[in-house]
């Protein structure tokens, strides 16, 4: 079957199986920045916006994104750039595999809560892990991004 | 999960009719469990186009529609001040935002996940679900059906009342399900109910009749309930944790939570 979605602000027509995972799908299509991390839905890494909320593309049919636009980290490159020059100075960034999901994440974060308490961040970010750093880094550098663009 | 069809439709009556032509066939909510699963489906039927996913709050009940996102109502003021926005508390420790914007009420209920964090809470309250073809039914007494006809939930209404509530879960990390989750609430009687336990979530029935039999309730009264409760639930072992270790804590937090509900009375 054939859906129609926008992926990065461009149309697109994805020739798809009615049990098929958005994660699945995008990679297919050359998405390669959407990670496969646990594939069950735990660690976040799938993440990307549908409609501008996160979601987690291991979990969420493809078909169910019929006429929705969906953002990979490529859709915000500019907000990702400058939260990775501060995850870099924090030394928050190891292997950088997760980086593109939380990138997005705190992107809707800064949609939903303007501005956010550190206890905010952290629960918003709950379901994005990380197995190099201890987190502590991670909000640091995201606090200092989101004062930066105030 | 299997899919072979999918049908989407914003019109109540085919989706009804379509549900009906096939054992195979289902309803399908947010889709976010779907991997837990090894069902083969025939025709998975989606009515994201009916728009039930708006939470409308009227003169005696809050009512949420069936495809409302768990982070929709995470996030409502109306459901956050209910019965101390126990709802809300539970529905925001359950996985992460990633899931919370898939998973649906509806999906949470008609599934009756054995590990739900959602329906503990709902059947504390007044609640009650709307079908398409069968009407109103008790959250309760839907609960008590093992094989329900297959219908299409509407709605969730939640009767607006003075009730006080709690909500507990204990969880061995943030994201994991689970290992018991308690909630408590009292408007003109107490009810408790305990899930995860690691089946379904149930009422301790004797210690309930126990509690709203007392002239007062005091420190005595409550130390007994809560014992009552934890010996006479059905508690069982699985990976998370033992059925002993799960009877402390019933006893425990089932203490805490009348504690609490007690004292918001003051």
């Amino acid at each position: 079957m054939k859906i129609n979605v926008t992926v990065n602000d461009r149309e697109r027509v994805f020739d798809i199986t009615p049990d098929e995972y958005l994660l699945d799908t995008l990679r297919e299509h050359g998405f390669l920045s959407v990670k496969r991390g646990c594939d069950n839905s735990s660690c976040g890494v799938c993440t990307v916006l549908l409609d501008n909320k996160p979601v987690a593309s291991c979990t969420l049919l493809t078909v169910k994104t019929e006429g929705c636009h969906i953002t990979t980290v490529e859709g915000i490159s500019k907000d990702a750039e400058k939260l990775s020059e501060h995850m870099g100075d924090e030394g928050a960034d190891q292997c950088g595999y997760c980086n593109p999901s939380l990138a997005l994440t705190m992107y809707a974060l800064k949609q939903e809560i303007p501005h956010p308490t550190d206890d905010q961040i952290k629960k918003y970010l709950v379901g994005n892990l990380c197995r190099c750093t201890g987190y502590q880094s991670q909000v640091t550098a995201i606090r200092k991004c989101l004062e930066d663009e105030e | 999960m299997k899919i072979k069809n999918y049908y989407k439709t914003s019109n109540l009556k085919d989706a009804y009719k379509m549900l009906q032509e096939d054992k195979q066939n289902i309803i399908i909510g947010g889709g976010a469990w779907l991997k837990l699963t090894n069902k083969n489906v025939e025709t998975a039927i989606d009515i994201t186009p009916a728009n039930l996913n708006e939470i409308i709050e009227t003169n005696d009940s809050i009512e949420i529609g069936a495809m409302t996102s768990l982070h929709q109502i995470e996030i409502n003021k109306g459901l956050q001040s209910h019965c101390n926005g126990i709802l809300c508390e539970a529905i925001s420790h359950i996985m992460g935002m990633g899931i919370r914007n898939i998973a649906t009420i509806g999906g949470s209920i008609m599934g009756k996940y054995s590990f739900s964090d959602i329906l503990t809470p709902l059947l504390v309250m007044d609640t009650s679900l709307v079908f398409h073809n069968y009407g109103e039914i008790s959250l309760e007494e839907f609960m008590s059906i093992k094989r329900f006809d297959k219908d299409i939930l509407v709605k969730v209404k939640i009767k607006k009342d003075n009730c006080r509530g709690y909500f507990h879960k204990v969880q061995k990390t943030a994201l994991d399900f689970a290992v018991i989750n308690i909630a408590v609430s009292k408007k003109e009687n107490i009810r408790i109910f305990v899930g995860s336990r690691p089946s379904i979530a149930t009422e301790p029935l004797k210690a309930v009749e126990y509690i709203n039999n007392q002239k007062e309730v005091n420190d005595e009264v409550i130390a007994t309930t809560a014992s009552l409760a934890a010996n006479e639930l059905k508690l069982g072992s699985n990976s998370r944790a033992g059925s002993e270790y799960r009877k402390s804590l019933v006893e425990v937090y089932i203490k805490r939570g009348l504690k609490e509900v007690m004292s918001n009375e003051n």
